[in-house]
């Protein structure tokens, strides 16, 4: 799933200056999971900005709400009459959600309120690490499930490099070589051979949004 | 003379009945000395843990000038961890209000034992006494409206 930070309060509060009466939009969906844009995040950024605009002597009124996936038009277009009366949105979804706001509702102010960082796997309670780049091209079938690109700090498509020592990458202490793991699952599935097979180079120019921004058709799907 | 009010979360293993020790409703324990907090607001949970970051911050907000977390001693968790995912909160807490400009020590969470009301009761005059030095919580919804009038 996406995973986003919240923005440092100071700069969402100089965000929200000019502004008296503000929607906060979290989302269900991602920024919930990784704690960043959900329920709970809302309420208590609400409670934060309003002591912070108190001490200032100027109020903040917030309306609270949480769609279900605000990166979905359906349930976007629910804030409709109340994006109507507030003077600004400060959005805590992701990137794409705040995106969506800005392109349904063409004369409100939309803030973002989170950094959207990766696309990544929770590995414990409190911890979200990279795991997908969105590269276009999945090439995990031939690398045992360990992503590359999105976990190697050289994205070598042929690993490892000489900067792997006793599985650690040279970048960070605490950063796995992925073509260590990459090894070692190969290894433990019986797989070794497939990394005798040379992994061409990735065509940035069509698989990537090196080409601009990427667009899915499905015309199947469309009304 | 400014008499802070106090915001406490007690859990119902530990706090709860130290706050009633405290409160002289153990008839052999002399502690009805200690000067009594009309500005005290007791707030009983289940389990320190059961305690989100959300609520220490509105306690704040609608007009606590501190606000404390008695929890049980750590590693004494009826419910494990409880009182550690507590003082974790807390100290999240502490950071965001120090970012707005409000000073982290308004929160404090307090490890003790059921029997413990002389503590409860000196962690709570010491709170007094600090908070009286630090004066009312001037991000406090109250306070913004009094200082508007």
């Amino acid at each position: 799933m996406i995973k986003a930070e919240q923005k440092p309060v100071e700069e969402i509060i100089s965000y929200l200056e000019p502004y008296n009466k503000i929607l906060l939009s979290g989302c269900g969906a991602c920024v919930t999971v990784c704690h960043s844009g959900g329920e709970k995040e809302v309420a208590l950024l609400a409670s934060c900005l309003k002591m912070a605009r108190n001490n200032g002597g100027k109020n903040l009124e917030i309306i609270e709400m949480t769609p279900a996936r605000q990166c979905e038009p359906e349930f976007a277009l629910e804030l409709a009459e109340i994006i109507a009366g507030v003077d600004a949105v400060l959005s805590l979804s992701c990137g794409v959600g705040v995106q969506t706001l800005a392109r349904n509702f063409k004369s409100a102010v939309i803030i973002p309120g989170v950094n959207t960082v990766f696309m990544g796997e929770t590995t414990a309670h409190g911890i979200w690490e990279e795991r997908c780049q969105a590269c276009g091209n999945c090439i995990l079938e031939k690398t045992g499930g360990v992503c590359p690109i999105a976990r190697c700090a050289k994205q070598l498509l042929n690993g490892p490099c000489g900067g792997s020592s006793q599985g650690i990458c040279e970048i960070k202490r605490d950063t796995d070589c992925a073509w260590q793991l990459i090894y070692d699952r190969l290894k433990s599935l019986g797989q070794l051979t497939k990394l005798s097979e040379m992994i061409p180079a990735k065509n940035w120019g069509t698989e990537s949004r090196d080409k601009g921004p990427r667009k899915i058709v499905r015309e199947d799907l469309t009304i | 003379m400014f008499n802070p009010k106090i915001v406490a979360f007690c859990c119902e293993q530990s706090g709860v009945p130290a706050s009633e020790m405290r409160l002289g409703e153990v008839a052999d324990l002399d502690l009805k000395s200690v000067p009594n907090l009309p500005n005290l607001e007791i707030r009983p949970v289940p389990c320190a843990g059961r305690i989100e970051t959300v609520h220490l911050l509105t306690a704040l907000e609608q007009g606590a000038d501190g606000v404390l977390v008695f929890a049980c001693h750590e590693e004494n968790c009826q419910y494990r961890r409880g009182n550690i995912r507590a003082k974790s909160r807390l100290l999240y807490a502490g950071t965001m209000l120090e970012r707005i400009g409000m000073e982290k020590a308004r929160l404090e969470i307090c490890n003790l034992a059921t029997n413990d009301g002389v503590k409860f009761s000196k962690v709570l005059t010491e709170k007094v006494e600090q908070l009286r030095k630090l004066g009312p919580n001037k991000f406090s919804k109250i306070s913004s409206e009094v200082g508007k009038e």
